[in-house]
């Protein structure tokens, strides 16, 4: 009998915190839905990897996206901002479920995401499917704004393809004639050596291989056992985070470093020097952003960074900053009211504004046209050589709006 | 020597490395299956576990060496305590309550990870009296520290072997495995032979973690990645037997590196097309013992 007793009062327990709970989730959610107008939060949604290997970059982006908008008052269109957070994981498995709990459960007005490709694309699928606003801080996968693209889906970083196919060409302008691709097994890499292998045979090289790993896996040995045996001109790498760390120092300690140079897109060497140390100093690699560039938006920004959270910036900061900027002037331009989503899409189209990357335009695919810089490695920085090509835009093959 | 031959040497030593490595994972794995009858899901745990325990020590001590001294009691007071606690009551059990318990293990173990560590990836420095490069031929150096791994590895391997060959308790295992009854009526403590397997391959799997580290990096999950490579060299090599883990360990590893090497687009495959293959040529694996045919 007393054991009954427990049961029966501990379930009563349960049943009570569950009704509890529900009604703090739903009364979280009510100011939202059911206050008047201009009142109401805007409901920011931010889906970034904030554990992982790419946790370092979701920080930055998140960061650098609030300081933009603390900078301005702390206001999109004359609207307080109510910020969701929701770590990705980095898992593209279960990228559209997340994407979904921001959208239906989170009712948020705009989604912010993400970093992984892979992820990028479940949450493109998902943006689609419920008309959700989307801005992507660095996902730079083509068909976002390629053969998906979307009037209310936007990109305020790169695609994979423009960083490479500069470096392609500024290999090739180099006199190297062969070259081989390494990377992991998914979307963007092979979008990046694909990008790499168009710009490096414009100029007259030849790839010669192509080698990939699943993703997360950093046991390289064996593929730069090849690459020594095929014996190129350049390597191209397309690697970011703790792989890039990882596969910069391998690469040296193979003794591939002083007989075939490495070359790849910016990401191989950003935000990881410190860790990579003396076997990154000297590589080339090719970006939208640069350290010792001399825009006075980009001093004034870096210097902002650097007060707000303690750390400097890089190119993943300079993303979260630039979807700030953007929100703010497309917010701006309907007074804080999401409905009017016409104005509000032709609003941000049109935004023009000095970046810390110099000046940020959009194309008609809403991905940025932009200077690609060549840079090189040394101590901890990759400082700028020169512009690499001018005003770049992605191809967008298969967009509509292009 | 040609040139060409030279670099598929290397690959082949590349390949024998990763064999070897995840032999010591998958010897106590297929220890703890044959002897204790114990399906151990957290068994990759163990390896993260060593993994961590290594670059918190070489943080704590500055010098992996130190760190796996420091580490390998501690791995093995870890698998006492855990067979005492938790795997004791269940070896008279199903196996579905062997598989309830180690995956419930595998989550409590990755969340005490997230909370003692954080998710962030890790780099473990390698001790500096392996930190250089051996030149092999033109454009290639050999990192030394991975030839130490391949030697300890062998090390332990031939340890492994002397000790089940040839000493009393060695002798219980093999027993053991084969029939427990008629161990147990023959008086010996089948209790405590439980015990020592267990610790063993604990011990194994984190001694595995600790020196792949530094080649491997320390990231989440990583436990889950070569749990199931271990179990698909269990498989191939026939359950509960050390020579079939020991050749499926080297025979995984060589074609993981050639099918990188070969079939970058099929890479991941490559290990579960070999095991399809093996199978289908010897259902209960290379040295499978009865249930074979």
């Amino acid at each position: 009998m007393t054991i009954q007793t427990k049961t029966a009062s501990r379930r009563r327990v349960l049943k009570g915190l569950a009704a509890g709970a529900g009604l703090a989730a739903a009364s979280s959610f009510v100011p939202a839905r059911f206050a008047i107008g201009q009142q109401a939060k805007l409901r920011l949604g931010l889906m970034l990897p904030y554990t992982g290997t790419y946790a370092a970059l979701g920080k930055n982006i998140d960061d650098a996206l609030r300081l933009a908008i603390n900078e301005k008052g702390g206001k999109l269109g004359g609207r307080a901002i109510d910020y969701v957070t929701l770590d990705d994981e980095s898992d593209p498995a279960k990228g559209a479920d997340n994407a979904n709990k921001l959208v239906s459960g989170g009712k948020v007005d705009f989604m912010i995401g993400t970093v992984h490709s892979g992820v990028v694309m479940a949450m493109v699928k998902v943006a689609r499917d419920t008309d959700t606003m989307l801005v992507i801080p660095n996902g730079g996968v083509g068909v976002a704004t390629g053969a998906l693209c979307a009037p209310n889906i936007f990109r305020t970083s790169f695609t994979n393809w423009q960083p490479a196919y500069a470096m392609g060409k500024v290999a090739a302008a180099e006199g190297r004639k062969t070259a081989v691709v390494i990377s992991w097994d998914y979307a963007a890499g092979k979008e990046s050596t694909d990008g790499f292998t168009q710009g490096f045979t414009e100029g007259g090289g030849k790839t010669i291989k192509e080698l990939f790993l699943p993703f997360p896996n950093v046991e390289f040995q064996p593929l730069l056992t090849e690459i020594a045996a095929t014996k190129p001109d350049c390597s191209y790498a397309f690697f970011a985070g703790g792989g890039a760390v990882k596969f910069v120092k391998d690469y040296a300690g193979a003794g591939l470093g002083t007989t075939i140079p490495l070359v790849g897109p910016g990401f191989l060497t950003d935000g990881t020097l410190e860790a990579q140390g003396d076997s990154a100093q000297g590589l080339e690699t090719t970006l939208h952003y640069a350290d010792g560039l001399t825009f006075p938006k980009d001093i004034a920004f870096r210097a902002a960074f650097k007060k707000a959270t303690g750390r400097d910036a890089d190119v993943y900061a300079v993303h979260g900053y630039d979807t700030g900027t953007l929100l703010i002037s497309g917010l701006a331009a309907v007074k804080g009211d999401v409905k009017a989503r016409a104005a509000l899409v032709g609003a941000m189209e049109k935004t023009v504004f000095d970046s810390p990357r110099g000046r940020f335009t959009l194309s008609k695919a809403h991905n940025p046209v932009q200077d690609i810089y060549l840079r090189k490695v040394k101590g901890v920085q990759n400082l700028y050589v020169r512009v690499a090509i001018k005003g770049l835009a992605d191809p967008a093959t298969g967009c509509k709006m292009a | 020597m040609s040139d060409s031959f030279v670099f598929f040497l290397i690959q082949v030593l590349n390949g024998v490395q990763e064999g070897l490595l995840l032999f010591l994972v998958a010897s106590g794995l297929t220890l703890i299956f044959g002897i204790l009858r114990v399906i151990n899901l957290a068994h990759g745990s163990f390896y993260m576990l060593g993994a961590y325990l290594a670059f918190a020590l070489t943080q704590l001590t500055g010098n992996l060496f130190f760190a796996v001294l420091l580490a390998v009691p501690l791995a093995i007071a870890f698998g006492l305590l855990l067979e005492a606690l938790l795997f004791r009551p269940l070896y008279a059990r199903d196996h579905l309550y062997q598989v309830l318990l180690t995956y419930g293990l595998i989550l409590a173990l990755e969340e005490t990870r997230s909370l003692v560590f954080g998710d962030d990836v890790h780099g473990v420095d390698v001790p500096h009296f392996l930190d250089f490069s051996i030149h092999l031929t033109g454009a290639l150096s050999y990192p030394a520290y991975r030839l130490g791994i391949s030697a300890m590895c062998l090390v332990i391997a031939g340890g492994l072997w002397l000790l089940i060959q040839k000493t009393r308790l060695g002798m219980a295992i093999r027993a053991g495995a084969s029939n427990r009854e008629m161990v147990q009526s023959l008086g010996i403590d089948i209790a405590w032979v439980y015990r020592a397997v267990f610790a063993l391959g604990v011990a194994l799997a984190a001694f595995a973690g600790m020196i792949a580290a530094p080649v491997a990096s320390v990231f989440p999950g990583m436990g889950n990645q070569i749990l199931i490579i271990s179990f698909v060299v269990v498989v191939i090599g026939g359950i509960g037997s050390i020579k079939g883990a020991f050749l499926g360990s080297l025979l995984i590893g060589l074609a993981d590196t050639f099918g990188q090497v070969f079939a970058p687009q099929l890479s991941g495959m490559t290990v579960y097309v070999l095991m399809a293959a093996v199978l289908l040529w010897r259902p209960a694996g290379l040295f499978g013992g009865r249930a074979a045919r």
